[in-house]
């Protein structure tokens, strides 16, 4: 018994001090287990069933993962959610950075400018997404005021339809990576700024040779947390496509988040649609680690000069 | 002496990266009101959409202020056409302070233990809890619903609240802001005979106010604009939070948009307003932590 006791500790205090612990992190901790935990086990062990909720389920061996790569619906939403990473990272990922750099000097009103690039950022996606259909409504929408935009299709055409998710996308995203930026800029030190106008520098060449570089970290970073995020929309998709045909006229507005959705809850087919959990999953994953692999090459820490 | 002339000096040295010419200060306004424009614009629409009577809505061209503005009016054909959207805003309400307050309670406890206790398998714990920061809630839907389901929860507030008092994001911000607080302070009520309890309620939470409120803002924003989660476990009048109360305006296809506007300008100003008050720990709140979701 005493044996057992002295895993929490030699002396009484000790031992009293390492319960209290156990107590004090139990709660969130079997929580996080029990809601977080398991789940993704289950989701591992269901992706080899076939299972509708209400039959017994039944084994299928790899079937649920054959079935994804012969899949043209699966094909077209992976395609759908590179589309959208594409119109969506780089645009968003400049203007956040252009924002910050902007709002990193001393200007009179900086503060009024943060608070309004960030307003979308607290705004519900569902709120944004059914004033951008707004925005996107043929001949009664705002963007009717550029010549030629008014009567098109938007949201019903197929080629067109990833652009107004992508806008409403990026107008949701770049006053939060504004700030993640201006974290990043405030690290640069101000004297490294400040040797180089000693030396004659003017702010672009400071610009390329000093922020870009030392900001790295950061830009590595959100772009991570962009790709992410993009295989995550959901709410877009499902709000701005309801009315016309969910998910897009023949699948064409169909990320992988909206196809697991529909899978699931729509066609109640859930063994599938943990497959494709599966693969969402594991693409998430990969992007984490092929960007932390290359942020080597890339990334300058500061801590690796000189 | 000499220490104060180099301050000096270098204080001087320092003053032209400080002077912005005026020509750099005119183009940096020029853009950043434009992007201010394109910023605000989404929200003017839709204010001004949501004062429009019916008539307004299909006039070419493109009205930016309705001629007869009718706010009141529209309001009330909104909670005609969708007389529970009180009911929306209200649940909307309870899932949000629940899960706040709930994730306060659990996550307060637990970064405590791991920031200060000692005990078998606390590294191994806290590795856990911060590696399922990497899931995205997406991929674990399906067992998510079945889980629910089968507790029963299914339809009640419970379903949505129980999962969201749980959170490895809060547990790693507020385990962050104690372990910054200096220990002395805890021994000293320790040697005075209060208990962990009363240590973290009494000095340990009160000394960290902003890394609370960073965590509040954060999680209430998030809550309350939650929508694939409640959408799957709980669609029913008695629980259904606001953003599907603005989903099923938007999904029915006679709903003019000008009703649509108003739902989502209500659904929309308590966030901006608890924005604009408490911006500063909403900006720390993300700056501290590209960890978020």
């Amino acid at each position: 018994m005493s044996t057992l006791l002295n895993i929490f500790g030699r002396t009484p205090r000790a031992r009293r001090k390492a319960f209290w612990g156990l107590a004090l992190i139990a709660p969130n901790t079997i929580g996080l287990l029990v809601f977080f935990g398991i789940p993704v086990l289950v989701a591992f062990g269901l992706s080899f069933f076939e299972w509708n909720g209400i039959r017994a389920p039944e084994f299928t061996g790899l079937d649920n993962f054959t079935r994804i790569f012969r899949d043209p619906l699966f094909g077209r939403a992976l395609a759908n959610t590179l589309t959208l990473a594409l119109l969506v990272v780089p645009l968003n990922m400049a203007l956040a950075l252009g924002a910050a750099v902007l709002l990193n000097q001393r200007l009179p009103l900086r503060n009024l400018f943060r608070t309004i690039y960030f307003l979308p950022v607290v705004t519900s996606t569902v709120a944004a997404s059914v004033v951008w259909i707004w925005i996107f409504q043929p001949r009664l929408g705002l963007i009717g005021i550029v010549p030629g935009l008014g009567t098109l299709q938007w949201l019903t055409r197929p080629e067109l339809v990833l652009i107004p998710i992508a806008a409403v996308t990026i107008w949701q995203r770049v006053g939060f990576d504004m700030i993640l930026f201006l974290a990043g800029l405030q690290n640069v030190p101000r004297a490294l700024h400040e040797a180089a106008v000693i030396d004659g520098a003017n702010s672009r060449q400071r610009f390329f040779n000093i922020t870009l570089p030392m900001l790295s970290p950061t830009t590595f970073l959100i772009l991570t947390l962009n790709f992410i995020s993009v295989f995550q929309i959901f709410d877009q998709v499902y709000i701005m496509t309801q009315r016309t045909t969910p998910g897009g006229v023949s699948g064409s507005a169909t990320t992988l988040t909206f196809l697991l959705y529909q899978t699931g809850f729509t066609r109640s087919e859930f063994g599938y649609a943990s497959a494709i959990a599966l693969a969402l999953f594991v693409i998430v994953l990969s992007i984490t680690v092929i960007q932390l692999r290359l942020q080597r090459r890339w990334v300058f820490y500061e801590s690796e000069a000189g | 002496m000499a220490a104060q002339a180099i301050n000096a000096k270098e204080q001087d040295s320092a003053a032209p990266f400080d002077h912005i010419s005026i020509g750099i200060k005119v183009v940096s306004y020029a853009i950043l009101i434009v992007g201010a424009f394109f910023m605000i614009l989404p929200f003017l629409w839709m204010a001004s959409t949501a004062c429009k009577p019916n008539a307004e809505l299909a006039v070419s061209p493109i009205r930016f202020f309705p001629e007869n503005p009718s706010c009141l009016e529209v309001a009330g054909q909104l909670y005609e056409q969708s007389p529970n959207f009180n009911r929306y805003l209200l649940n909307s309400f309870i899932v949000t302070v629940a899960r706040t307050v709930g994730q306060l309670i659990t996550c307060s406890l637990a970064a405590y233990g791991f920031a200060r206790y000692k005990f078998p398998g606390r590294s191994a714990l806290f590795a856990i809890s911060l590696g399922l920061l990497i899931v995205p809630f997406q991929a674990i839907l399906i067992p998510e619903f079945i889980l629910i389901k089968s507790l029963g929860l299914r339809n009640t507030f419970g379903a949505i609240i129980i999962p969201g008092v749980f959170s490895a994001f809060a547990l790693f911000l507020l385990r962050q802001a104690f372990m910054q607080i200096p220990i002395e302070l805890e021994e000293a009520a320790e040697i005075d005979g209060a208990n962990p309890l009363q240590i973290l309620w009494r000095i340990t939470l009160p000394l960290s106010i902003p890394a609370i409120a960073a965590f509040a803002v954060i999680t209430i924003q998030a809550a309350w604009n939650d929508f694939l989660f409640p959408l799957v476990v709980a669609n029913t009048t008695d629980t259904r939070v606001v953003t599907i109360g603005i989903a099923l305006l938007q999904g029915q296809r006679d709903t003019p948009y000008n009703l649509i506007m108003m739902g989502s300008l209500i659904a929309t100003l308590p966030m901006l307003a608890l924005f604009v008050m408490l911006q500063r720990y909403f900006i720390e709140g993300v700056a501290q932590s590209g960890l978020r979701r």
